[in-house]
């Protein structure tokens, strides 16, 4: 049976992206051979990693019309964490720092959902809230001091920078946060139910989905991948301090919203984001290569989601129910 | 509300009140949204608590609402299993939901393909899909709240079959309608409700329409449509040879002041997509409109109102009202200008409107600052026919005005478009009730697939040739 029209059309949303990325790769790599490379491809993905997985668990959150504002500031304040826990008990081991890392980050995020399901706070205002919460704690529980990595454990360094099969501990994070993420949004019932909650709110309630109830599941899952990228944020840059990662939440949605995330809530895919957010890693990554400002960096970002809203919004309404039958001979 | 019903298996038992009278408060007890404050639901002699729509479904209680409780983003068949997936191993099994749920949609002989997106969907298919979910849980008790509302006459016909099956398996059916036809047609057993109370239940062999009629309104109503009367004047308003692309063609339509022009067709014709074009909510792409002898562009909704064109559009949870907002908020808002001063909204004014309406179209609220969340279907329908008859229209679209309104609603909207008419304003009706259409048309022009099929005068019409002409069977 082939794949019915409206199929390829949804797969064209994705392809899109794909192919436009491939195409600036391969743009990029006439001009710098060394970013078309390997090697250079893997630094991409490397560099990309943390953004991959911070937008893969905002998507939960957007699915459920909502959003998370504080997830950089939970990074940054989880990373902190980790780094002063690592600095003081530099023997627990890597597992003790991940571990705790993620605990933070979940109860951060819960904070979040506790605010939006039980206190009922509109998610832009807790989460513009807790931003700012959670960045001042970093101030307070590091007494304004930076952490870098002469006072870090050699295990605390060396995890994300590992190597497995060619590819780095941290990217390998993110492959296999891609997959889990698509799986469980594929095929569990609090999967779908996101997609249930943010299609139709009023209506999820007569198909048993507890809308807010969800919404505090996605901030959750979001503040728990954000504590996770807390420690390997501030390992990766060997950096712990108040400004880490400041405004990074732009980019998570900005990625989100480019790979065809729907701000309204109801629609997403794990391809589309993967791809938005490698979007926004070769633009990233080349624009140094080229000779291109970082500062320039943010208006193409920019440009680009404001692009990608408007051609996901033309393709979702070109269907035009057919109404008129054309006469017959 | 003070209830009392009794479901029997095998049987259909038609609920039967008009707006306002309990039946979606017992059907929100039954399926779990409200909890009773006293009294007891018992299921199969033994007392039931529901709590929740996850207990409903488990005691094998399923509704098909009114209003549309569908998922656009999501597929069809994912639609249809929304509150029981099918799994295996705990994951989402896609390709049994998709097995079933063709299997499923056959039954209802349609040919929908559950990997479509929701979104895709007319209305009508819509509700063939709540339908499909109803029939996947097994319920042992199935509620339909106007199911036909929203359907052909043949689609229609198709459920009423789809219902005589679900009785002779052996399950209990609860059929919410207005249409008369219908409930002699397929139910069992009837209830009526008013104000709140069951106040008469039987047989429906042993009773009439009219006996009927009189237990829901509390006295009898003549079912009959006011008379025609008054002169029929100059032509107001003329379509010529409007086409817009994939949705009509070739649309050549005249009102007169001071007549009816009844447009029928089945659901998906295109007259909601013509009297939108006309009403400048889209551009047509070729042919013209004369509106008092003058050719005109109307690019807007705006300038259709400054006009003085009005319409009443078909689905008016969406853009017919805005709920939250007050009833005189709901009356004011197409006449803003009119009742305002230097721009500052003039609200004794706008409460003294809303109240005359209030009266004249008999809307059972509280008072005019109630908002239209609290008010029943067919009451929030006549606000929104307040809000268009406030700004003093000469030619007024009616598309499906009284869709799910009881029968004292519709005679009083009747008796309204009656007067309207007499005072020279152009009614076009778009309707697929053929009582309706029948009863206060002095035009029918039918409408298949986006082109005019054929154009009656009252005195040749009849419920044959109608339908003959929009299936052209």
């Amino acid at each position: 049976m082939n794949r019915p029209a409206y199929k390829l059309a949804l797969l064209g949303r994705d392809a899109t992206l794909w192919v436009l990325t491939l195409l600036l790769v391969i743009a990029i790599g006439t001009v710098f051979p060394q970013f078309a490379t390997l090697v250079g491809l893997k630094s991409v993905l490397d560099d990309t990693s943390i953004l991959i997985l911070l937008a893969l668990a905002q998507m939960p959150v957007i699915l459920t019309r909502s959003i998370d504002l504080s997830v950089a500031a939970n990074l940054a304040l989880t990373g902190m964490c980790a780094a002063l826990f690592n600095h003081a008990f530099p023997d627990a081991g890597i597992t003790a720092v991940i571990i705790l890392s993620i605990t933070i980050g979940t109860l951060l995020g819960a904070f979040n959902g506790a605010l939006v399901w039980l206190l009922e706070v509109p998610p832009i205002v807790a989460t513009l809230g807790t931003l700012a919460i959670y960045r001042g704690m970093v101030f307070v529980v590091s007494g304004g001091a930076w952490i870098t990595n002469n006072k870090m454990s050699a295990d605390f360094l060396n995890f994300v920078r590992a190597d497995l099969l060619g590819l780095t501990l941290l990217s390998w994070l993110a492959i296999t946060g891609s997959l889990l993420a698509y799986f469980g949004l594929k095929y569990t019932e609090v999967g779908r139910g996101f997609f249930v909650a943010g299609s139709n709110p009023e209506a999820a309630l007569y198909a048993g989905i507890n809308v807010p109830r969800m919404r505090f599941i996605a901030f959750t899952i979001s503040g728990a991948v954000a504590g996770l990228a807390g420690y390997l944020w501030v390992s990766r840059f060997a950096i712990a301090y108040t400004d880490v990662a400041q405004g990074f939440e732009l980019q998570v949605i900005a990625a989100c919203v480019i790979g065809g995330v729907s701000i309204a809530g109801g629609y997403g895919t794990v391809t589309g984001v993967v791809a938005g957010c490698l979007f926004l890693g070769v633009i990233k990554n080349a624009l140094p290569l080229v000779g291109i400002s970082p500062f320039w960096q943010m208006a193409i970002s920019g440009f680009v989601i404001v692009a990608a809203v408007i051609l996901n919004a033309r393709r979702g309404q070109s269907v035009r129910r057919r109404i008129l039958e054309e006469p017959s001979t | 509300m003070d209830g009392q019903l009794d479901l029997h298996a095998g049987e259909v038992t038609a609920l039967i009140g008009e707006n306002g009278a309990g039946k979606s408060t017992l059907v929100k007890i039954l399926t779990g949204i409200y909890q009773p404050d006293s009294g007891v639901i018992q299921l199969d002699g033994a007392p039931v608590r529901i709590h929740s729509p996850a207990d409903a479904q488990k005691l094998g209680i399923s509704v098909i609402h009114q209003e549309s409780v569908v998922f656009d983003d999501i597929s069809v068949a994912e639609n249809i299993f929304i509150t029981a997936r099918p799994t295996r191993c705990g994951l989402v099994d896609w390709a049994a939901m998709r097995h079933r749920a063709t299997r499923i949609l056959a039954q209802l002989e349609t040919n929908i393909d559950p990997a479509r997106p929701m979104r895709e969907l007319s209305v009508a298919q819509k509700h063939l899909v709540q339908i499909a979910r109803a029939l996947s849980h097994d319920s042992r008790i199935v509620i339909m709240d106007e199911p036909t509302a929203a359907l052909s006459h043949n689609e229609a016909q198709d459920l009423l079959r789809i219902i005589w099956r679900l009785k002779a398996d052996g399950r209990a059916v609860l059929f919410i309608s207005h249409k008369f036809e219908e409930v002699f047609a397929i139910a069992d057993r009837y209830v009526v409700y008013r104000d709140g109370t069951a106040v008469g239940t039987g047989m429906v062999p042993g009773t009439s329409v009219d006996q009927l009629i009189t237990l829901m309104v509390g006295r009898t109503v003549d079912q009959v449509f006011p008379p025609r009367s008054g002169q029929v004047g100059p032509e107001v308003l003329k379509l010529e040879g409007l086409c817009r692309k994939a949705e009509f063609a070739d649309i050549n339509l005249a009102v007169c002041q001071g007549e009816i022009l009844g447009i029928y067709g089945l659901v998906g014709a295109g007259r909601s997509e013509v009297t939108q074009a006309l009403f400048g909510l889209t551009t047509p792409d070729k042919g013209r409109v004369i509106l008092g002898g003058h050719s005109i562009r109307i690019r807007n909704a705006d300038e259709a109102i400054r006009l003085k064109i009005a319409y009443v559009p078909e689905d008016r949870q969406r853009q017919g009202a805005i709920l939250p907002l007050s009833i005189q908020d709901n009356v004011a808002l197409a006449s803003l200008k009119s009742l305002s001063n230097l721009g500052f909204r003039n609200r004794l004014q706008t409460r003294r409107a809303a109240q005359q309406w209030i009266d004249r179209l008999q809307i059972k609220a509280s008072s005019s600052v109630q908002s239209l969340e609290e008010l029943s279907g067919g009451n929030q329908q006549k606000v929104v026919l307040a809000k268009w008859l406030q700004t003093d229209p000469k030619v007024l679209i009616l598309d499906e005005p009284t869709k799910g309104i009881d029968v004292g609603s519709k005679a009083a909207v009747y008796k309204i478009v009656r007067e309207l008419v007499q005072r020279g304003v152009a009614v076009i009706l778009i309707s697929s009730e053929l009582p309706e259409i029948l009863g206060m048309a002095d035009r029918i022009a039918v409408m298949r697939r986006g082109r005019l099929r054929a154009c009656f005068h009252r005195a040749d019409a009849t419920a044959e040739a109608l339908v003959r002409a929009a299936t052209d069977a």
